[in-house]
């Protein structure tokens, strides 16, 4: 098996709603949590290979490998500030994206 | 109400509201509404990929970007009623996130909107007369004007019919719909510029020649992005009667000659600079002369019809000096403060032009929430014969204002966070959406946007800077016009961090100038002492009556770029 | 291939050559511009026409104009829009015969094509199944009005407007 430097989630949008999704081990989930991480080049192919069958199938659009790292609680964080910010939400309006609707979810 | 009822469909010559659609127009944009529909449902269903369905969605305004789908709402040449507006607010609670984006074409944004609403997004804006059409794609995107349009006490003639014609010849052109890039014309008929018009793909100045006939002067070339470049004039002096023929004839040679192995080679200015202008005047005037001129020969009755919805507003005689006016400014600092920087002289006497800052202390450029376009759409039926403008640099101008009622509209525009006093200071930041939401930015911009309009916020202090257009860019894209800011900040991505790149000197006026680089690139947390140690340099080395971009240039850039690393002694980043 | 004509698939009367294949003995054949002379010149054949690039210069077509029944212009890509503008400058160079677009351009560029000059439309097999002739026909339906003058396709808004006026 290939090591990965990083491992790696696959990011993608939602066709119809647009908004960002990962790629967990059902299907898409809107929870980066969810994700399904890949720890070797096997794995990130046969992610990616899946989330290119989604784009596709119409499910997705721009499907893409990210590297992540693995946090002690074991989530998943983006090594670019540019997947963290898709992550988060406009780091500008913290009460909207992602980071919102966490915050609700966890009821802090 | 009045006879400036909103729901009242505006006539010719009631009020200065613009252009009002017939049924034709009505038709058109209904029978694209439902066209968009059925793409959005054949995208769905899979019968068109996402390549096929991207140049489809982009013609109607749809991006897809880094949270979500985002659309651009037409605001052609930035006049809208406040009928409108109140629709910009409904649709931003109904199906978007509560507020707005006002861009630097005048537009407006929603961030938020599912593909699957879309659809009735588009339906609602074609409930008041709007669209989104090619507000994006490799088309002739909308046509953008002064802002002051109707109003300003420099105009030769009201650009507007001029760009409301252009915009109908443009919509769904079936030609000119898959250009090599994108394709923008602005339109002026001031002396001053407000438009931009110089670095625009084509730039037309209304000008009067010798014998008294206005036309044209076409300017063709311009643009920011990737290779900025000044506009180059391709006519001195174009008949109206020939301005749809000549325009035809610059397209046929784009979407002919221009580049397409290369997107960042593919716009209109490398073409001109590739060609050379004389080569390509040349190309122009023979297609020109070749083409069969017959169906443009009646521009001149429908100009008519179109100029006849820009007639002059219904003004009351007023005396030019309001007692009203200068009582509340000598009662109320704060108000004449105001007064003093966001009020600009009115063609009709009485009347002032007033502008509303969407850039509050700290805030996010071009943002509105659906309550302050509430507010906005009341003000103007309260003062302002219902009508607004969008401004390039992100504001709300509220264009005819009887100075009697400044001070009444002020404590309205204040009592929801609209009345912030620094038009055309240094923290009326111009600002691309960035990282914090654009796919294609490399670095955010509205957080440096906030950084420096707190660096600065005390207005007394902005005042006594003066005039100063600070144009921040997340991307070499440069939708922040950051090449023409007197200040210019370009966000970009340097070994997996955001870093900024300052310019200095642009101006997007006719003096057009592009800005040069000061220096290596400094982190977000750096960029407001460096803005700040610009100004001071400035500040102590200016003379009287000079503005920011008028000592640079007197100056040169040299002086400026060592002042900007005086606090860095030790070279490091700045 | 597939070919769409007044919003349908019809059949293809014609027979595209490539250059290492010989002339044949009758039918309607397309040939490259490079042997389009001697192709006219085969009186054998009941049609010819000739496919050509969209950066083709139309000057250099004219000289056939009268005895070419087709001429097919290639979109290398379904964006790219030269071929609508080559289109403009044969039909008012006086080209009268058909212009046939050929590419993966989809149903909603069917007015396009036609505003500009295009009777018919060459797509592959596989394009033509996925977006289905029921679109290609909705296609043509969908914009009833035109803003542009000295189009194809009927009267402009413009003309219209004028003619409700006097």
């Amino acid at each position: 098996m290939a090591a990965l430097r990083h491992p790696q989630i696959v990011i993608a949008s939602d066709l119809a709603q647009g908004d960002v999704v990962v790629l967990g081990a059902a299907g898409w989930e809107r929870d980066h949590l969810r994700a399904k991480i890949a720890y070797d080049g096997e794995a990130a192919a046969a992610l990616k290979a899946a989330a290119d069958a989604e784009v596709a199938a119409n499910r997705v659009v721009d499907a893409y490998l990210v590297d992540v790292a693995i946090a002690a609680d074991g989530a998943p964080t983006p090594l670019h500030f540019r997947e963290q910010f898709r992550f988060a939400g406009p780091s500008v309006r913290p009460d909207l994206g992602k980071q919102a609707e966490r915050r609700e979810g966890d009821g802090r | 109400m009045t006879a400036h009822d909103p729901t009242l469909p505006p006539r010719p010559n009631s009020a200065p509201i613009g252009y009002a659609y017939d049924e034709y127009d009505r038709a058109f944009v209904r029978e694209r509404v439902a066209e968009f529909r059925g793409q959005v449902e054949r995208r769905l269903a899979g019968a068109l990929t996402e390549d096929e369905f991207r140049p489809f969605r982009l013609m109607n305004g749809l991006y897809l970007q880094l949270h979500a789908y985002m659309l651009r709402v037409a605001i052609p040449y930035g006049t809208l009623t406040s009928r409108q507006m109140r629709q910009l607010a409904h649709i931003a609670d109904t199906w978007d996130k509560g507020y707005g984006h006002f861009t630097t074409r005048q537009n407006l944004q929603f961030n938020w909107p599912r593909l699957v609403d879309v659809p009735d997004i588009l339906e609602a804006l074609a409930d008041v007369d709007m669209h989104a059409i090619q507000t994006s794609g490799n088309c002739i995107r909308n046509v953008t004007a002064d802002h002051f349009a109707g109003v300003a006490a420099d105009e030769i003639e009201d650009p507007r019919p001029t760009a409301e014609f252009l915009r109908q010849w443009s919509s769904a052109h079936a030609e000119f719909s898959f250009l090599p890039r994108k394709f923008k014309i602005a339109v002026t008929g001031a002396e001053h510029d407000r438009a931009a018009v110089k670095v625009h793909d084509i730039g037309l100045r209304v000008v009067k020649n010798a014998a008294g006939d206005i036309g044209y002067e076409v300017i063709v070339g311009g643009g920011l992005g990737r290779t900025p470049f000044i506009g180059k004039l391709l006519r001195e002096f174009l008949p109206r009667a020939e301005l749809l023929a000549y325009l035809e004839a610059i397209l046929r040679v784009y979407n002919r000659f221009g580049r397409r192995d290369n997107k960042y080679k593919a716009r209109i200015k490398i073409l001109v600079h590739e060609t050379g202008l004389d080569e390509l005047r040349a190309q122009v005037e023979a297609e020109f002369a070749a083409m069969d001129r017959a169906p443009f020969a009646y521009d001149s009755e429908e100009f008519a019809r179109v100029a006849a919805f820009f007639g002059t507003a219904p003004y009351d005689e007023l005396p030019e000096r309001s007692e009203a006016f200068e009582k509340a400014k000598a009662d109320d600092a704060a108000f004449a403060a105001f007064a003093a920087v966001n009020v600009a002289p009115h063609r009709a006497s009485g009347y002032a032009i007033v502008t509303v800052s969407l850039k509050p202390i700290g805030g996010i450029p071009g943002d509105a929430t659906a309550a302050q376009m509430r507010a906005l759409a009341d003000a103007a039926d309260a003062y302002g014969f219902g009508e607004l403008r969008v401004s390039h640099e992100q504001n709300i101008i509220l264009p005819h204002v009887r100075k009697d009622d400044l001070h009444a509209l002020w404590r309205d525009l204040d009592a929801v966070g609209l009345a912030t006093a620094n038009a055309g200071l240094i923290s009326d930041i111009i600002s691309c959406p960035g990282l914090d939401y654009c796919a294609l930015a490399t670095a955010r911009s509205i957080p440096i946007a906030q950084a420096i309009s707190k660096r600065f916020a005390d207005l007394e202090r902005q005042r006594r800077i003066g005039q100063l257009g600070v144009k921040i860019s997340g991307c070499i894209n440069a939708c922040g016009h950051h090449h023409v800011g007197a200040i210019g900040i370009l966000g970009l991505e340097k070994k997996g961090v955001e870093s900024y790149q300052v310019t200095l000197g642009g101006d997007p006026t006719l003096d057009a100038s592009i800005g040069e680089l000061i220096g290596p690139g400094v982190s977000a947390e750096e960029v407001p002492d460096v803005i700040e140690n610009l100004v001071e340099f400035y500040l102590a080395e200016r003379c009287e009556g000079e503005r920011f971009i008028d000592t640079v240039r007197r100056l040169g850039h040299k002086r400026f770029k060592e002042s900007a690393r005086r606090e860095g002694e030790d070279g490091s980043g700045i | 291939m597939a070919l769409v004509s007044d919003g349908a698939f019809v059949a293809d009367e014609w027979r595209r050559l490539a250059d290492e294949e010989s002339l044949p003995a009758s039918g309607k054949v397309i040939v490259s511009q490079q042997r389009v002379a001697a192709a006219l010149d085969d009186a054998r054949l009941a049609a010819v026409g000739v496919y050509v690039a969209n950066t083709t210069e139309p000057a250099t077509l004219a000289p056939f104009f009268a005895r070419l029944a087709l001429i097919d212009i290639a979109f290398p890509a379904f964006t790219d829009g030269r071929g609508f503008s080559l289109a403009r400058l044969l039909r008012r160079a006086g080209f009268a015969g058909e212009l046939r677009a050929s590419g993966r351009l989809t149903p909603d560029q069917y007015l396009h094509a036609i505003g500009s000059g295009f009777v018919s439309i060459e797509i592959p097999d596989e394009l033509a199944q996925r977006h289905g002739e029921a679109n290609w026909a909705k296609a043509l339906r969908a914009r009833s009005l035109s803003y542009q003058r000295g189009h194809a396709g009927g009267a402009s808004i413009l003309e219209r407007r004028r003619k409700g006026v006097s």
